[in-house]
């Protein structure tokens, strides 16, 4: 089924055939359609658009598929949730609640769960879905950047797709926030106490934010605005335009024999492409489904309504915000200090900053990696993570970073569960937080350099077979199979960098950007390993 | 085990590994004191009363012999307290109830909590030891059982438990951490009167609701609420250890995504 974008290939023959009368309304009706919109074009163009295959390459298709599930159950929740929080006397089927005070959003999420037929179900898709959202987003951005298909052209598309990254998890936290109980109602206590924290500006951005004092009585319908209305309406441009750059950019693939920088090797969109893609839709939502079926989420009944003052054990955000929830469990003690009468509240803005700083490199390190480089080409070959060692142990420091604050989220459950102080749990993390991205970056980077070292080995001297031979001389060699031109293909055909030359620009200076640049070019592309040339091949195919 | 100790009559029936004359000289014993008392006290009630009182002091008496073999060595043989143990004056029979009963006593090394385990003693030897050191000051009282059959109010005991118990044993009662490696345990599976006496005791790091603060209605409240939720069925399904947003997050990761990229594995997988 594998076909090429060449011209050649989109030479079709049409043999005629007895016409049926199903394909022959078909006709009449793509015909009539046709003729009043020219879609022909369009779908002409979409139908031919080629796809690679490569698991990886699906994982933005789960979270778009997941995203779908979201709207659909999120859509039937909307039903019957009431986002008001005036209050009410509990007086549903729940026993341990009735006849509590609670809000209407509390009252009409228990309704929800245990009077509306299908409700919990619906509830529990809605939610498992958007946690799967977003962990596959996080996914689908982690090969983005490990296979450098950020590279020119798509650095915008990058930015496009952090943005849905940030918006999905500002999604996740208002819904999270909605039903009004007591484990949402702590999640924006923190909110709360985080905008507090800002010099000058925080109280009043906290009073905008409640219309008052924390908790007030306006929070919950404005986040259920910015839930179903604003955030999904800009979620579901940025996927369109996210969408559409991959179309123009064409899809990234995988080094391989007759699989060029110049053209996309893989299935057309009609109709291989198209029907996986669906199946793959209806296996998506069906795993969601049963994952709902079975397994409860946020069970709102246990944490009752939200009450100011009780706080729980264990009380954790939803997994995406665990990395800023955990920022702020790791910061030590006594970091606020009073000057001139004001408290300065480091121990918020330090963990707020550092946060910010990461997520900003995030985002633009596309350009700070084409700025290092000086690459102005065009890249549609996904590498190899091996081979851009440097990247790859950024991106496993990077990795470290988040995962050592995300374990911090759940530090008190670390500490119960595996039998440690919570002290001790947290000064461990403290250190991890330091040096586990060093030392994540040293042995990601050895890692990489010795399994391009492998690949160099295996591409000129071929595999070990194991057999080993016995000369006339009486000498004993191990007899290497050599590679076929296919598996040699995907071994030595990588970009080869090396680090730029400091050389005077027109006016004979060098400035400090440019030592800059020269420094940093060095420090990504010092180690490495050439991929074997031609001339090296052809010796090392004498042995 | 503890030191055997002869006396109470229902104690006779567990004879396993007694002295074969441990029985006749239990029924001896029992024969001596009631006829004795009945010889002594011609009212029949002021007989009984008595026979109470020396039924309780022996009850006591055993209870010394026990504590003074088990107990001792850290609180002290008038549990008077030492540098390993606190003074169990005023504690109450409640205390003893719990920390012997749930077998956290004897501790089975120093830590940063008596860590529950099986238990080391009878039914009887504990309402001995309970006997002896409720003897020595007056304290808390161990519940009546009839307290956790009536009619409970199970909203206010939610409401309760929300208020004065989640923040350390979380609101599903799955326990949660406390500093310096100690915890707080999970309630799910604990005894209804183990949990009345460690809210009127206050054992190890948790502290004392009195009834003025809880009621023993309300207390009783909170008892029906946990036995509900341990009873009840997880209404959405499988719980995940009922520890909120980290288990869920975990489940998504391994198995949701695990699944998911599987597929994706599949379906990407070319047909040779």
């Amino acid at each position: 089924m594998t076909t090429t974008t060449t011209p050649a290939a989109a030479s079709t023959t049409v043999t005629e055939k007895p016409v049926g009368k199903g394909m022959r309304f078909t006709n009449a009706a793509a015909n009539y359609i046709d003729e009043r919109t020219s879609i022909s074009g369009l779908v002409k163009e979409l139908g031919r658009k080629i796809f690679p295959d490569h698991w990886s390459f699906m994982l933005g298709e789960v979270a778009m598929y997941s995203f779908v599930v979201i709207l659909l159950s999120g859509t039937f929740l909307t039903f019957f949730f009431d986002p008001s929080m005036s209050h009410v006397t509990y007086n549903g089927s729940y026993a341990p609640l009735k006849g509590i005070e609670m809000s209407a959003a509390m009252a009409s999420t228990l309704d929800i769960s245990f009077d509306i037929r299908g409700g919990l179900l619906m509830r529990q898709v809605h939610h498992w879905a958007a946690l799967l959202f977003i962990a596959s987003i996080g996914l689908h951005m982690l090969r983005v950047f490990f296979t450098g298909a950020f590279r020119k052209p798509r650095e915008i598309n990058w930015v496009i797709g952090f943005v849905l990254f940030i918006l999905a998890m500002a999604e996740g936290f208002t819904g999270y926030s909605l039903p009004d109980d007591l484990l949402s109602g702590n999640g924006l206590r923190i909110i709360d106490g985080m905008l507090k924290g800002f010099p000058v500006v925080g109280t009043w951005i906290s009073y905008l934010l409640f219309g008052g004092e924390f908790p007030g009585l306006v929070v919950i319908p404005r986040l259920f605005v910015l839930h179903i209305m604003l955030l999904p309406a800009i979620l579901i441009a940025a996927l369109g335009v996210h969408l559409l750059l991959m179309i123009i950019n064409k899809h990234t693939q995988f080094a391989g024999p007759g699989r060029t920088n110049d053209n996309v090797v893989g299935v057309p969109v009609m109709p291989v492409f198209a029907a996986k893609a669906g199946g793959f839709f209806f296996v998506v939502f069906g795993i969601l489904v049963l994952i709902a079926s079975l397994f409860q989420i946020n069970p709102v009944w246990n944490y009752g309504p939200y009450d100011p003052s009780p706080v729980s054990a264990g009380t954790q955000p939803d997994w995406y915000i665990g990395f800023a929830d955990g920022a702020l469990r790791l910061v030590p003690p006594g970091w606020e200090f009073v000057l001139w009468g004001w408290t300065f509240s480091l121990n918020i803005l330090v963990p707020v900053a550092v946060l910010g700083l990461f997520i900003v490199m995030v985002a633009i390190y596309p350009f700070i990696e084409a700025w290092i480089t000086g690459d102005k080409r065009e890249h549609h070959i996904a590498e190899r993570p091996r081979n851009a060692p440097t990247r790859t142990a950024i991106g496993a420091a990077g990795v470290t970073f988040y995962g050592v604050m995300w374990a911090a989220a759940s530090s008190d459950l670390m500490a119960t569960h595996f039998r440690l102080s919570i002290e001790g749990v947290i000064h461990t993390l403290q250190a991890l937080l330091i040096v586990g991205p060093i030392v994540a970056y040293f042995i990601t980077k050895r890692v990489c350099l010795a399994l391009q070292k492998k690949d160099r080995e295996i591409a000129l001297h071929g595999y070990e077979s194991g057999r080993i031979v016995r000369l006339p001389g009486g000498e004993y060699v191990e007899v290497h199979q050599p590679l076929s031109e296919y598996e040699r293909w995907r071994l030595v055909s990588y970009e080869d960098y090396k680090p730029l030359m400091l050389r005077p620009n027109d006016k004979g200076k060098i400035t400090v950007g440019m030592r800059l640049r020269a420094s940093m070019s060095r420090w990504f592309f010092e180690d490495r390993v050439s991929p074997a040339t031609k001339g090296e091949l052809e010796q090392g195919g004498h042995h | 085990m503890g030191i055997d100790s002869t006396t109470t009559d229902r104690r006779g029936k567990r004879a396993g590994r007694r002295h074969p004359l441990a029985s006749v000289a239990l029924i001896l014993a029992g024969l001596v004191t009631t006829g004795g008392a009945y010889a002594l006290f011609t009212s029949t009630a002021t007989a009984e009363t008595a026979n109470t009182a020396i039924v309780h002091q022996q009850l006591v008496d055993e209870g010394k012999a026990l504590f003074d073999a088990n107990c001792a060595s850290c609180h002290g043989f008038n549990a008077e307290g030492t540098a390993e143990g606190v003074s169990l004056h005023g504690v109450g029979a409640a205390a003893v109830d719990f920390q012997v009963g749930t077998g956290r006593m004897p501790m089975a090394a120093q830590g940063p909590q008596a860590e529950k385990k099986p238990v080391q003693f009878s039914d009887e030897q504990i309402e001995a030891l309970a006997a002896y050191v409720a003897s020595l000051a007056p304290g808390p009282e161990v519940p009546d059982e009839s307290l956790f059959e009536g009619e409970a109010d199970l909203a206010n005991g939610g409401e309760l438990f929300r208020i004065n118990c989640a923040m350390c044993h979380n609101v599903a009662g799955s326990g949660g951490a406390l500093t310096e490696g100690k915890w707080a345990p999970s309630l799910m599976g604990v005894e209804a009167k183990h949990i009345y006496e460690a809210m009127v005791t206050g054992p190890q790091n948790m502290p004392v609701f009195n009834d003025l603060n809880l009621s023993p209605e309300d207390k009783a409240d909170i008892v029906a609420y946990l036995k509900f939720m341990e009873e009840s069925p997880s209404v959405g399904g499988i719980g995940l250890g009922n520890l909120g947003p980290v288990s869920e997050g975990l489940f998504i990761w391994i198995f949701g995504l695990g699944a998911v990229v599987g597929v994706t594995v599949w379906i990407a997988a070319r047909a040779h």
